[in-house]
């Protein structure tokens, strides 16, 4: 097989982390609302947490693609 | 490969350029320091850029240290505030010291990465368009290695050798111990890698991403026609990806803060675990 | 300029070429990491020893007077909570005060109107008694003049009848006989 398709399909491939992220960033915002809509008062005191998970969760699928990025660009 | 579509629009002077042309590295003075290359590059004129604005904005804030505070100064004080309670409220009270490194590292990245998203003007020399420091993963990188030398050194010098506690909680089965402790110090040795590649990464996909969508929108311009209308999407998604850069822009500095807090936190108290 | 832009564009896609990445081109680390230390370190010295300070001292500042303003506040309350006691115990003593003339002024004007109840009293039975002594006096002088009317009469009757004088003695023992009968 070419070089340069491997590397396609390999970055491709790469990619394939973000459906975990976006399964993990639909968690906590879905729960976050739930809890929200349950105990509104107590929604503001979890805003920064449920950003930091969402900062943290965001970084699994951006890992995909930073090595989607490397396997294009690096090799 | 990418450069394939890569299509020139002299005559509205655009130019639809690779993804990665963004992060070039190039010399604006040249400079050696011995046998090393220091030369004032595109990346360390807009560090200096940032840190002027800093400097800039906080001397005007602090100039009248009115009791009512004005516009400037409210916000210089919001700023303090935020991070005073960031650090009081993870690392308690011994975190006054490390205030103003957090502050410091908080106000450093959150303009490195908001003057990032400053668009570069039209046709200005490669040297001078916007430049996104903290999308360099050795900036990061050392800025985490920074945060760990700290949490190191502070943690060592405060509880000696019982800083060790930190890889072996109390409490637990003797036989666990043989599972936990490797995982506890290879969490810790990872903690630099993944504080600097998750800023690395945000600013690298963040603009990557944004460059592609607006390279689609000079692609479709270009080949003219039907396909001029559809360029309207992927303008319109470049919008939308530009909000969520700013969102990121600003949580990726308030992440690194917390997880910087965090760790200084582990230091802290490592000997009561 | 044009020039320049495609110079750059230029360099940008040999470099893109030869070294893929930027940020893993290790040759442009050193003088980041130099830069990137000059500029942090600058700010931080900045920020530690000027800025952060005085923000710092400001916000103190004003949180030692709110919290000035606010015992001064407190201290003015608490002196018109004071007075406002006071006000009232007075109020308060001034009301009993008033009641108590008030009761005074009631007890010595209902003895007032009893004395002269009294004296009206008495002086309405003095004259009751005058004028029934007067009455009893009337009546019986009346009384007198009509015996005595009725002894000349019978005197007079006899005189003419028998041409005898009679003695009062006899006269009036027979009028009084003929009173009774």
């Amino acid at each position: 097989m070419d070089v340069e398709a491997a590397k396609l399909i390999g970055a491709g491939i790469a990619a394939i982390p973000l459906a975990g992220a976006g399964v993990g960033l639909g968690l906590i915002f879905g729960n976050f609302l739930a809890g929200a809509f349950r105990n509104p008062s107590a929604a503001a005191a979890n805003q920064q947490t449920m950003l930091l998970a969402f900062a943290l969760t965001e970084f699994t699928g951006l890992l995909g693609f930073v090595i989607a990025m490397i396997i294009l660009y690096a090799f | 490969m990418i450069h394939a579509m890569l299509h020139p629009l002299e005559a509205l002077g655009l130019q639809a350029a690779g993804p990665m042309e963004q992060f070039q590295i190039l010399p604006i003075i040249p400079l050696t320091l011995g046998d090393i290359d220091i030369s004032f590059t595109n990346s360390a004129l807009w560090m200096t850029i940032g840190v002027a604005a800093i400097i800039v904005f906080f001397a005007m804030a602090t100039g009248r240290r009115a009791l009512i505070p004005g516009r400037l100064q409210s916000m210089a004080e919001i700023l303090h505030e935020f991070v005073a309670n960031l650090v009081r409220d993870t690392i308690g009270h011994d975190g006054k010291k490390f205030f103003p490194y957090v502050f410091t590292l908080f106000i450093y990245i959150f303009v490195a990465n908001y003057f990032g998203l400053i668009p570069s003007i039209p046709g200005s020399a490669h040297e001078l368009h916007t430049f996104t420091t903290t999308s360099h993963i050795i900036v990061t990188f050392s800025l985490a290695m920074v945060t760990i030398t700290i949490v190191l050194v502070y943690g060592f010098a405060k509880n000696g050798l019982k800083f060790l506690k930190l890889f072996a909680p109390a409490g637990l089965p003797f036989v666990l111990y043989f599972l936990i402790v490797p995982i506890e110090i290879i969490s810790f040795l990872s903690r630099p890698i993944s504080l600097g590649v998750r800023l690395f990464a945000n600013m690298l996909a963040g603009h990557i991403i944004l460059k592609l969508f607006a390279g689609f929108v000079i692609s479709l311009l270009g080949a003219g026609g039907f396909a001029m209308i559809l360029s309207i999407a992927p303008f319109l998604g470049s919008v939308a990806i530009f909000l969520l850069e700013f969102l990121v822009a600003g949580l990726q500095a308030y992440v690194f803060a917390i997880l910087t807090c965090i760790y200084l936190s582990d230091a802290a108290h490592a000997a009561e675990h | 300029m044009l020039s320049s832009i495609l110079l750059a564009a230029e360099e940008a896609v040999e470099a893109a070429e030869s070294g893929g990445l930027p940020q893993l081109d290790a040759s442009t680390w050193p003088s980041q990491i130099f830069w990137l230390a000059v500029t942090f370190a600058i700010l931080y010295w900045l920020m530690s020893s000027y800025f952060l300070p005085r923000i710092g001292g400001a916000i103190e500042e004003r949180r030692d007077r709110i919290a000035d303003d606010l015992d001064k506040a407190a201290e003015s309350k608490r002196l018109a909570e004071e007075a406002e006691a006071a006000f009232n115990r007075s109020l308060g003593e001034a009301r009993i005060r008033a009641r108590a003339i008030a009761g005074e002024a009631r007890d010595e004007a209902a003895a007032e109107i009893v004395a002269m109840q009294k004296e009206a009293d008495a002086s309405l039975a003095g004259k009751t008694a005058e004028a029934e002594k007067r009455i009893h006096d009337m009546k019986a002088n009346a009384a007198a003049k009509v015996r005595e009317a009725a002894n000349d009469t019978t005197r007079a009757i006899v005189e003419a009848l028998i041409l005898e004088t009679p003695t009062d003695a006899v006269v009036s023992a027979a009028v009084a006989k003929a009173v009774k009968a």
